[in-house]
């Protein structure tokens, strides 16, 4: 077994990476490629980043090629993004043909490659018209959205659906998003890589040292939000929820974390917001992080006694996962995907309100076993579900269920 | 798929995995869901009362399928999630008559609403089928007693096919290794009777992993 491999059978389990392994031979001698449109920046790269090398290690040849286009083509994808979200933007003639010519450009550069592989992986709408621009093609074509599609806009949806409505398949993070499509919709939770810099083990003074940079105090409570601000992520309601709990915890600090106000016009003013709202409050801490401060956010979820993700609405939450993953419970609002990471009373509790998580942030303070028990809970729950591992093996499958056709039941020797 | 070998008595170890595929159909409150249920795919019924096991969710769940998980934390309704709850799918060979059994229970639920129970609008109940993959793992056990190293071992997708899977598989309604044990062997009944006694519903697969150890290691002495 190579490093690699041996390293995550460490953390998920040597029987976790023998099945992988058993899974790889199914599909072995078959040509796997991945699109999306960056190497580095965003969820989707920072998945691929270690997907890839671990598929090559399981004996897949599979690469990574990623489409690349001016500043048009990223100006309407940004709008795609955004649309596909439930933002009513609508999207100039121009910037739509500047997305098709970026396609047919890289359908000409990706060609050969493209139409030889055994399956495509096409993640989000960035390269999703490569399929209709390489008629060639002989493999099977797989779009990947890792976008919460729950409620697009629909003009939007209706020009970039025609786009994947000829695929073999789609894959989506939870059945809300799934759409009106005339093929297999798999549903494929996310998940997150336990050796990246934003979740690895952190050593005890790197967390101490997040906690001097910020002005925190060690030796006080400390809850913590990770997210953009974003009025879907309630961080009023955090503060809201901080203030409840502060009168019977005196010593509470509060810490809402967020970044990339860059690329999200709203973000400045919604943080603007909060610390409007936060004037004149102590141990509130509005930090605004650059978007690649993964160890300030590991260091920062590891420092919380509990962390909170009081959103409102929500695709996934997978900084619910990361602070489970770092043995916090977290008080997740109850919605979308935080449904499925916090479990009432074993991994964290769901909320409504800001009274609801206040109320939740006293009794496990007040409860310091309870809070541990829940904790460890919580690492075993991310372990069995939400590791990087569990992801591969779902592509895995699916890949092994598109080669042998649409039965319920495929049984191989 | 066997799980004997063909030319001699060996336990063939299988695996499989599980790829959940959305049907598009969804139901907002209790007669919708039995409107559905009534048409829905069979697979989708099988998904909802086993696929849990193989997907992720917590290891120590307060219901046992997916209808009743709902009827508790979508539709509100307590009695109803007990009473769905309760089902158990090895009482029924037929998946469709285990479709009629749940369908029964959503319609007595109806008789006595005076309203009809609704969830959430964001909260409804999403139908899912799901696709299973088996393959063989080319790992044989030729006898009894060497279960109690290679079950530690086993993927959890093994546990599922072997010792949940089996129970729609065989004609006894069993696991795959009672059957084996009884057939190939003779002086097992008690191990059997100790496995007969693995409820595989009140836990995760890694949890029933480690509850099939602790049996195989209690009766093995070792």
């Amino acid at each position: 077994m190579s490093s690699l491999l041996q390293t995550y059978s460490a953390i998920a389990g040597e029987d976790v990476v023998n099945q992988l392994c058993q899974l790889a031979r199914l599909v072995e001698n078959r040509r796997v490629v991945h699109v999306n449109s960056t190497r580095q920046g965003g969820g989707v790269a920072e998945i691929l980043t270690k997907l890839v090398p671990l598929m090559q290690e399981l004996g897949i040849e599979t690469s990574w090629e990623v489409i690349t286009g001016n500043h048009d083509f990223y100006q309407c994808t940004k709008s795609f993004h955004n649309a596909l979200q439930g933002n009513k933007v609508d999207i100039s003639d121009a910037l739509l043909k500047a997305y098709e010519r970026t396609n047919r450009r890289t359908a000409d550069e990706l060609g050969p490659l493209l139409e030889d592989a055994d399956v495509v992986f096409i993640h989000d709408p960035q390269p999703a018209p490569l399929f209709s621009y390489l008629p060639k093609r002989k493999g099977k074509w797989i779009w990947r959205c890792h976008i919460d599609l729950s409620q697009p806009y629909r003009p939007v949806w209706k020009y970039l659906g025609k786009f994947v409505v000829d695929y073999d398949a789609s894959i989506f993070s939870l059945s809300d998003f799934a759409q009106a499509l005339p093929h297999p919709q798999y549903l494929i939770p996310p998940s997150i890589d336990p050796l990246s810099e934003k979740n690895m083990e952190l050593e005890e003074t790197e967390v101490l040292a997040a906690y001097r940079l910020f002005g925190l105090d060690p030796d006080r409570p400390l809850i913590v939000q990770i997210s953009r601000f974003d009025r879907f992520k309630d961080p009023i309601g955090v503060v809201q929820a901080f203030k409840l709990a502060k009168r019977y915890v005196p010593d509470l600090q509060l810490v809402l974390a967020g970044g990339g106000a860059s690329d999200d016009p709203e973000g400045e003013i919604v943080r603007r917001e909060v610390e409007a709202f936060s004037e004149g409050l102590e141990d509130v801490h509005i930090l605004e992080l650059p978007s690649d401060a993964h160890r300030t956010i590991n260091a920062l979820q590891r420092a919380a006694d509990v962390v909170l993700q009081k959103s409102v609405r929500e695709g996934f939450g997978l900084t619910v996962t990361e602070a489970m993953w770092k043995g916090k419970p977290v008080i997740g609002g109850n919605t979308g995907g935080i449904r499925l990471q916090v479990i009432n009373n074993h991994t964290g509790f769901l909320v409504n309100t800001p009274e609801g998580a206040a109320l939740r942030v006293r009794y496990l303070l007040e409860r310091p076993e309870k809070l541990r028990e829940m904790g460890k809970k919580a690492v075993r729950f991310v372990r069995e579900n939400f590791l990087l591992t569990r992801q591969l093996r779902e592509y895995l499958t699916v890949i092994v269920a598109l080669m042998h056709g649409c039965k319920d039941r495929i049984e191989l020797g | 798929m066997s799980v004997q070998e063909k030319d001699n008595h060996a336990f063939v170890v299988q695996d499989c995995a599980l790829a959940a595929i959305a049907t598009g159909q969804r139901a907002h409150d209790l007669r919708e869901l039995r409107d559905k249920l009534l048409v829905i795919d069979a697979g989708s019924i099988y998904y909802h009362f086993w696929g849990g096991l193989l997907r992720p969710r917590f290891d120590d769940p307060e219901y046992h399928n997916d209808f009743a998980i709902w009827a508790r934390y979508g539709l509100e309704d307590a009695i109803l999630a007990e009473r769905l709850g309760v089902i158990d799918p090895t009482d029924f060979v037929e998946t469709e008559s285990l479709r009629e059994q749940v369908v029964a229970v959503t319609e007595e639920r109806l008789d006595e609403s005076e309203q009809i129970p609704a969830a959430k609008p964001d909260n409804p109940f999403y139908f899912v089928r799901s696709q299973i993959v088996v393959f063989d793992t080319h790992a044989r056990i030729e006898y009894p007693e060497e279960l109690v190293d290679a079950i530690p071992f086993m993927s959890v997708g093994s546990i599922f096919f072997h010792f949940v899977d089996a129970r729609r598989r065989t004609p006894t309604g069993e696991d795959d290794f009672r059957p084996w044990l009884r057939t190939c062997f003779q002086g097992f009944e008690d191990l059997c009777e100790m496995l007969g006694k693995v409820d595989p519903f009140f836990s995760g697969l890694t949890a029933l992993r480690k509850r099939l150890t602790d049996v195989l290691s209690s009766y093995f002495g070792k």
